[in-house]
């Protein structure tokens, strides 16, 4: 009973949040790496972005609901999920135009595209302020719990409870038919395997006769299609504030990097490392062990590897550690 | 000759815009603009050195700036002995095991260099000190931290005059960066700029919540200042007497005595308010012109010439015997100095340390904005990029008031739109940041006042 305990305290509190976090992560990941390994920068913008198409979801999600339309049980949120995506593709394409198109023709190093993604950033931060403000702001609604801890505990005849909110499924299920659609479409199609040759060697592919128009194209809609998904699942999740997206940068790079540059798999399997290390090495692990040792050895502290307070520095040491032992992330990166 | 050029540019405009400001605004609002461009202008001279001069994407300024912050309270606060009787011993204990620990990654690195296992043994040292770090330390710190904790709960500093902790912050920032450099510096650039901004995310939150060092988000008011009071200048009679001299005109006017004297009063307290703003921009104007004197002269020594060949070619340096990664440390220690003496003056003239308001936008892109605005590699340029974007900064929130009166002035007062536009008007200077940076990379990607080649 004690074990069951304690494997139930673990999937609530590490396993449930984790996969969740993961899948977020693992969404802004593979978005910043199909821009590195395609247009061949970091996007530092590319947190505002997932806020700009978020807050889209948002307004629209407030206009459907005053008109009375909900989705039953889901959030509204999921039927306002396609303006978003649209709006979303149209701004990114819109500063491709203007801005990114000009350095790439003029072939800049690379340090030129981050500072011009800076500008970028700054100004969509303003953007998404102006329009919706810098406050928190909670827009989920429709059925909130599947499962209550205390119903579990009903049900079950346990001492911990398991609770899993509908927005963690919800993550679950998005993220697992977003990625099967984008690593068929990569790994299957024409389309995709063109890409795919461009990011690898671009001379050989502009040889075969590829059009890099299309391919820039092309991953910008996969791009904004993926910010506004991995936005919204987490404002769905938690709240929305434009700072938090903007620091969900930082994971979401050390999740890129992690897993391989430019490698969409890598950057998956990445954020879901960097997910359950943050969650794995800040959680108390007292009431666990309660549970498994015998009343003799009970531990008297929280038996925490680190605070809460520094989950960043966890994102940090893992990217460290990784450029240190493998310098191209876990998995090899730089093809996608 | 060109440098004067650039010399007389570069001050004209500032001496202009703070007189602008001064005849339209208040002399009040010019000099304190003023005062902050000139920190401004110290913080972009050190981003400057380390990307004009050397290549090296640092974009963990904030953190820098943070550390220099830190300096003034650990320099200038008074110490709580109650605290350092309570937990003293503990936290000296575990600062040498600290030490401890980073002199023996040292060891391992330099006695084991060539050995297999050698980052493996780092890693597992790392690993193996936090939790026992946590545990030599934990009892003292949260001892310290429930003494008195609603007015200190804090170690304190070592009640010395403010001004040292400008030049403890640059020695602590460049320690730091000494470790981070040695971690960080032999990345691609585009893994140094993410590494750098994780770094300064990391020191945010150490000094946001270890708050036996810093009182942490609880916040250090009332901090030493290098200039007078406002309190203690209205009263002294030397600083009235001064008053009066310069408004003597405008008092002789006046023929009621009991008039002329709240006249005088209020005449003194707004005079001590600019005075001891005027203290602070005079102080600043001498550390801006040390450094900028320093930096033009380290630019055109055989040392800028030899930085300058590692950023344009870093094979050929190395191939003329050039110690490149040594070079690099070296610029990196120095340029973070020069940035955490900036951070150490700008919680010096708040006169408080609020470690919840460092944000990575205003206190590590902007500061880049204005590098890459003034004029990479070029001292002159960081200090115009320093001046023009805090004004903008400052002033975007006043034009952006008037672009909206002016587009919505066909709306109602009551209306929606207008209200929701006029409260979001702080958030103008971002855009007016982000355009101003794409237009000048676009047609100026140089900046204001490009790099000049020096052909000897």
């Amino acid at each position: 009973m004690d074990f069951l305990n304690s494997i139930i305290l673990l999937t609530n509190f590490i396993i449930v949040p984790g996969i969740t976090y993961g899948s977020q992560l693992a969404l802004g990941a593979i978005g910043v790496t199909l821009i590195y390994g395609v247009l061949r920068f970091a996007n530092f913008a590319y947190g505002d972005l997932m806020a700009f198409g978020t807050m889209v979801v948002i307004l629209m999600t407030w206009y459907l609901q005053s008109k009375g339309i909900s989705f039953g049980l889901l959030p509204t949120a999921l039927l306002a999920l396609p303006i978003g995506i649209l709006l979303t593709i149209a701004v990114s394409l819109f500063f491709d135009k203007t801005v990114f198109e000009y350095y790439r023709n003029k072939k800049s190093n690379p340090v030129t595209f981050i500072v011009v993604s800076l500008g970028i950033m700054f100004v969509l931060n303003a953007v998404v302020r102006i329009i919706i403000g810098p406050n928190d702001i909670n827009f989920m609604d429709g059925h909130k719990f599947i499962m209550k801890a205390r119903e579990f505990k009903q049900l079950t005849g346990l001492n911990e409870g398991l609770a899993i909110k509908s927005t963690q499924v919800i993550t679950l299920i998005t993220t697992i038919i977003t990625c099967s659609i984008l690593f068929y479409f990569l790994n299957k199609t024409k389309t995709g395997k063109s890409m795919r040759a461009y990011s690898n060697n671009e001379d050989l592919a502009l040889l075969s006769g590829i059009d890099p128009k299309k391919i820039v194209l092309i991953t910008w809609v996969i791009v904004s299609i993926l910010a506004t998904v991995a936005g919204t699942l987490y404002g769905l999740d938690k709240s929305f504030k434009p700072f938090t997206y903007f620091n969900n940068l930082l994971p979401i790079f050390a999740a890129t990097i992690v897993g391989g540059i430019g490698n969409p798999l890598g950057a998956f399997y990445g954020g879901f490392l960097i997910a359950f290390s943050e969650i794995g090495l800040t959680y108390a692990y007292k009431k666990f062990f309660k549970y498994i040792m015998p009343e003799s050895l009970e531990p008297s502290t929280l038996i925490q590897f680190i605070s809460t307070d520094y989950k960043f520095a966890i994102s940090f040491a893992i990217l460290i550690i990784v450029l240190i032992f493998r310098p191209n992330g876990i998995f090899k990166g730089k093809v996608i | 000759m060109i440098k004067d050029i650039d010399f007389r540019i570069c001050f004209s405009v500032m001496t202009i815009l703070t007189v602008l400001v001064g005849l339209f605004q208040s002399w009040g609002i010019a000099l304190s603009m003023l005062n902050l461009c000139l920190i401004s202008a110290v913080m972009a001279m050190g981003v400057n050195i380390q990307w004009g001069f050397a290549g090296l994407i640092n974009f963990g300024v904030m953190g820098f700036l943070a550390i220099g912050g830190l300096a003034t309270v650990l320099v200038s606060v008074p110490p709580v002995h109650e605290a350092w009787s309570a937990g003293g011993i503990g936290i000296l204990i575990s600062g040498l095991f600290l030490a401890a620990v980073v002199i023996s990654i040292f060891m391992i690195n330099k006695k084991l260099s060539k050995h297999k296992y050698k980052n493996y043994f780092v890693f597992l040292i790392i690993i193996l000190s936090i939790p026992l770090l946590k545990f030599i330390a934990g009892p003292s710190i949260s001892k310290i931290e429930s003494i008195n904790a609603a007015t200190s709960g804090f170690l304190g500093g070592a009640n010395l005059p403010i001004i040292f902790s400008w030049f403890v912050g640059a020695i602590l920032s460049a320690l730091v960066a000494f470790v981070v450099g040695k971690v960080c510096l032999g990345l691609r650039s585009d893994y140094l700029a993410i590494s750098t901004l994780l770094v300064s995310g990391i020191i945010i939150t150490i000094v946001k919540h270890e708050e036996w060092l810093s009182r942490g988000v609880k916040n250090v008011i009332g901090l030493k200042r290098p200039v007078p009071y406002e309190v203690n200048l209205q009263k002294s009679e030397w600083f009235i007497n001064l008053v009066q001299f310069f408004n003597s005109s405008k008092l002789s006017n006046v023929l009621d005595p009991e008039v002329k004297i709240s006249l005088l009063n209020q005449l003194v307290i707004t005079s001590s308010g600019v005075f001891v703003k005027l203290c602070f921009s005079l102080i600043f104007l001498i550390v801006v012109f040390v450094i900028l004197y320093y930096s033009e002269k380290a630019l055109n020594s055989p040392w800028g010439r030899m930085m300058r060949a590692i950023r344009d070619n870093e094979e050929a340096a190395r191939a003329m015997g050039k110690n490149v990664v040594k070079q690099h440390l070296f610029i990196f220690m120095l340029g973070s100095a020069i940035i955490g003496f900036a951070g150490a003056m700008l919680v010096t003239y708040d006169g408080l340390f609020t470690p919840s308001s460092y944000q990575p936008l205003r206190y590590t892109f902007l500061i880049w904005v204005m590098v890459l605005l003034g004029g990479t590699g070029n001292n002159y340029g960081a200090v115009l990029g320093g001046f023009v974007v805090w004004f903008i900064w400052i002033q975007s929130a006043p034009f952006a008031i008037v672009v909206i009166n002016l587009f919505t002035s066909h709306l109602d007062e009551t209306s929606y739109i207008k209200d929701h536009l006029q409260n979001s008007v702080p958030y103008f200077r971002y855009l007016m940041m982000g355009l101003g940076l794409l237009l000048v990379m676009r047609y100026r990607p140089k900046g204001l006042l490009p790099e000049k080649v020096i052909k000897n």
